[in-house]
């Protein structure tokens, strides 16, 4: 592969929005994904394989639940914090960036909101540390939009739960230490239960064959009979609103990572434009290339102001779940949108592990999926200005 | 061991360089700003002299506030404290005056400086600096080992290497080889952490006047056209380079 060339691009000074500490974080993760990630992420890539080399230096640059509070482990960072590190592992890989994500909000977040103080100080700094790896169960075989109707299920057993059920698409199961997973009581209700690897009757078999995120370990969750500590509910929060709460985390980091992905892309696509020359002069001087690069660097900064007001409303507690959906599916489609763009610019070129465009362009066709569809995070806009929900 | 680490604030190497105010003054829009290279290798073998043997490590800079983000970045890395001298750094002999009145109210016993901007590249600052605090001086150095009051410091010299041994107090002018590219240290969460704690103090410049003044930048002169010329038309070649770049 190439060297990493990379310069982030910052048409409107959106850094000036920064504070000097968020630009220190965001450079020591742009830094470390220079010298950690980019040398080896295509291998990894093209041999479907996860690089758990890199999960001690994620643990370091704070990838693992920066805004988790520093007495659990976590680094006590604000959102735009989080925002930009999620950036800048994308603009790396998107499947490395899915792996900081599950971890910090599907995983950390629920232990550090509905887990009990116990359950906080057992689980949170191992996590922080990467001593500990998560994955997050809610999505099942028949129930992707429609997690509430979801069949995993336990039962009161007295001393523990009884846990069956299987999960699909999840991030990390396959090298998962614990897993956060949502299940429905003898109710009907959804609860959260942390189940360890280990435990009789939970195995965690690998998703083969993937067009994408292949440097990042997706699986199943099977539980047959999972005996459960009662000590292992989460207890704070119950009902779909729970997990919901988690994605709301995600799906904002998911909103600044795509801008990385989108970066990289652009970046790529204009230095190669520079230097191609047809005709006998290089194609950045032709109309065409110059209306795909344009549209490019215009997403993108209409994506970074679109990200950064909602870290700004998300730090004050006043991001709603459908602020949260419309950058995700706004950030998410502008990145593989300008992904495909910049595979054009290159030509033939773009299409080999030489350059990292079609890595990150297959690698959204992921992201455009998961953590809502770009269709569902419409109608969630949808119901949010209508007042009727258009899914049900 | 007190070690003092001078730090520069540059602009970052892939910078696009462009002058204003009649080409007088180095228009810092749109650049992003880095620790000097030279000063970055030195203070990761000052992070080295931290850890192994006990030092005490200061970083300084002479700068306005736009420089601190830079000494924070030090801190991060692991330097104990920061110093920033309130004064806008143009002539070598000034921040040289600068530093060696941190430097004598602080009593280091090693002063680490690059061996020069990447910048300006002046080059003028560490020499000048051991001249004033009355220090041993080693320039362009590539390698350092401290012994109690020994110094064992590695030069670079055309086309090979010379180890001299010397004392403290010293001042190096460092560069690449004082510790490699891939030692240079990522600034991590905990750091990042640790340095919002660290003492950043802002001094105000002793009394010292520019000695010098630039009056003019200048580019190099924009790279011309390429001519190619096929591998079988030597004759072509040899004639484009006698009549047209007449360097035959």
């Amino acid at each position: 592969m190439k060297p990493d060339l990379f310069e982030a691009p910052d048409y409107y000074n959106v850094d000036e929005l920064l504070s000097d500490e968020h630009k220190l974080v965001r450079d020591a993760a742009r830094q470390w994904v220079k010298r950690e990630v980019s040398p080896i992420i295509e291998d990894f890539a093209q041999r479907a394989e996860f690089p758990d080399q890199i999960i001690g230096g994620l643990a370091e640059i704070g990838a693992f639940g920066p805004y988790i509070p520093v007495e659990y482990g976590g680094a006590g960072l604000d959102q735009i914090s989080y925002g930009l590190i999620m950036q800048e592992i994308e603009r790396g890989d998107s499947g490395v960036r899915s792996t900081a994500s599950v971890q910090s909000s599907l995983v950390m977040y629920p232990i550090w909101k509905y887990g009990t103080e116990e359950q906080r100080k057992k689980y949170l700094p191992k996590l922080a540390s990467g001593e500990f790896m998560g994955c997050f169960g809610l999505t099942e075989p028949d129930h992707g939009s429609n997690p509430g109707g979801m069949v995993t299920n336990f039962k009161d057993k007295g001393d523990h739960y009884l846990l069956n059920g299987a999960k699909l698409w999840i991030s990390n199961a396959p090298f998962a230490d614990v897993a956060v997973v949502w299940a429905k009581d003898e109710s009907g209700r959804i609860h959260g239960l942390i189940v360890e690897r280990g435990m009789e009757g939970f195995s965690t078999p690998e998703t083969h064959n993937k067009w994408s995120l292949r440097a990042s370990a997706t699986g199943e969750l099977i539980f047959d009979n999972v005996k459960v500590p009662k000590e292992n509910l989460l207890p704070g929060k119950s009902g779909l609103g729970a997990p919901l709460g988690c994605l709301d985390s995600a799906r904002y980091g998911i909103a600044w990572g795509a801008i990385g992905a989108a970066m990289d892309c652009y970046d790529t696509a204009l230095r190669y434009a520079k230097e191609r020359i047809q005709f006998d002069k290089p194609i950045a001087a032709t109309q065409l290339q110059q209306k795909k690069l344009a549209e490019m660097i215009t997403e993108i900064t209409k994506a970074q102001l679109l990200a950064w007001r909602l870290g700004v409303l998300r730090e004050e507690g006043r991001a709603t779940s459908a602020q949260i959906s419309m950058a995700k599916r706004n950030n998410v489609e502008m990145a593989i949108k300008i992904a495909r763009e910049a595979r054009q610019v290159l030509g033939g070129m773009g299409i080999t592990g030489e350059y990292s465009i079609m890595r990150h362009m297959v690698n959204l066709e992921s992201v455009i999926t998961y953590e809502g569809t770009h269709d569902i995070h419409l109608l969630i806009t949808g119901m949010d200005i209508t007042g009727h929900a258009a899914f049900k | 061991m007190k070690i003092l680490v001078c730090i520069s604030h540059v602009p970052d190497t892939t910078s696009k360089i462009n002058f204003t105010e009649g080409d007088t003054k180095f228009d810092t829009n749109g650049v992003q700003f880095v620790i000097n290279p030279n000063d970055e290798f030195g203070l990761t073998r000052a992070m080295w002299f931290k850890e192994k043997q006990g030092a005490n490590v200061t970083v300084v800079n002479v700068g306005g506030p736009e420089t601190e983000p830079t000494l924070r970045k030090a801190l991060a890395i692991g330097a104990d404290e920061a110093i920033r001298v309130n004064a806008e750094a143009t002539d070598g002999a000034f921040v040289a005056k600068q530093l060696a009145k941190v430097a004598q109210d602080g009593g280091y016993d090693l002063i680490i400086a690059g061996r020069e901007s990447i910048d300006y590249n002046g080059g003028m600052v560490p020499g000048m600096l051991a001249t004033l605090t009355d220090a041993n001086f080693v320039n362009t150095c590539i390698g350092l080992e401290v012994e109690g009051n020994e110094a064992t410091a590695v030069r670079e010299i055309d086309g090979g290497k010379e180890t001299i041994q010397t004392s403290l107090p010293l001042v190096i002018g460092g560069q690449k080889g004082l510790v490699e590219e891939s030692d240079l240290r990522i600034p991590n969460m905990r750091g990042i952490m640790m340095a919002r704690k660290k003492q950043l103090t802002i001094v105000e410049p002793a009394d010292a006047s520019n000695e010098t003044k630039a009056v003019k930048f200048e580019k190099p002169a924009p790279k011309g056209a390429v001519k190619l010329v096929s591998p079988d038309n030597l004759d072509e070649l040899v004639s484009l380079l006698h009549n047209e770049a007449k360097v035959i």
